[in-house]
């Protein structure tokens, strides 16, 4: 698969219209419910997009990680575990990289409270942002969107 | 997808062997399987993960629960058989110097024993 320049694949804002089926090079749109027993198919969906952008296996697995955290976060923050409503992911495939945007129309997150917790405080939850945060290049959350939100993540090829 | 199962060691010990993902979808059948365990006042749990490929935060919660359970009667709860890729969520969430983690169980059963 070729893929295009980064520079090409501008971070368009992601109110996409999914009525419209809009396939593009280098881009896979995945359209799931928020439910958790679908998680594995993200997944195993970016474990073999990642292995597209030339990402090692420890690399894909952090970055599956790291996607799976944000679609849970999705789940039990934006829709309050409703399992019915839509998540859409987008993976673009960069020229030395993947591009993942994960579109919610729940609750629009509150951008002061998304933070890494303290590490030092020994708790169940609250792991899944700084979990984010460690394994990706970059972590952008948009709640000005009419409804929902976006969160666009991107890793990069070290090599 | 999951498979949790449980075996007596002794008598005061129990080890919960997982098998598969273990993920928001998972998490709650082993948090339950732990839950009544620390209910019981088991003094000892071991926590097989050598079948373990993949865990995410609510997998490390639902650890994190059963540790504080178990540390309110005095117990354990031992990890052993982390895959690369499990280990490394507890190492990115510090929690590697939290759990006492063993590479088998043959070493974690040595290190109860003593």
């Amino acid at each position: 698969m070729q893929m295009d320049s980064s520079k090409k694949q501008s971070r368009e804002s992601v109110a996409w219209d999914w009525q419209t089926p809009d396939p593009r090079p280098n881009q896979v749109d995945l359209a799931i419910p928020s439910d958790p027993r679908l998680l594995r198919i993200v997944r195993l969906t970016i474990m073999h997009l990642t292995e597209l952008a030339g990402f090692v296996e420890e690399e894909r697995k952090s970055v599956a990680l790291a996607v799976d955290e944000a679609c849970s976060n999705i789940i039990k923050h934006a829709y309050h575990g409703a399992t019915d409503r839509p998540i859409l992911i987008r993976f673009q495939l960069l020229d030395r990289g993947l591009r993942v945007l994960l579109r919610d129309y729940g609750r629009k997150a509150d951008l002061s409270k998304i933070k890494s917790r303290e590490l030092d405080d020994i708790r169940p939850g609250g792991l899944g942002v700084h979990l984010i945060r460690s394994v990706m290049d970059v972590v952008e959350y948009d709640n000005s969107l009419e409804d929902g939100n976006l969160l666009t993540l991107e890793k990069y090829l070290r090599r | 997808m999951l498979d949790v199962s449980t075996r007596n060691i002794d008598k005061k010990g129990v080890v919960i062997a997982i098998a598969g993902d273990v993920d928001l979808y998972s998490s709650p059948e082993v948090r339950k399987v732990i839950i009544d365990l620390t209910n019981k006042k088991t003094k000892n749990i071991l926590v097989d993960l050598s079948r373990v490929s993949y865990m995410d935060s609510s997998g490390v919660a639902t650890l994190v629960e059963g540790l504080q359970q178990v540390g309110k009667y005095g117990g354990k709860l031992i990890l052993f058989g982390l895959e690369a890729s499990v280990k490394e969520v507890f190492e990115l969430s510090r929690l590697d110097k939290v759990f006492e983690i063993y590479p088998d169980e043959k070493t974690a059963l040595d290190h109860l024993k003593k």
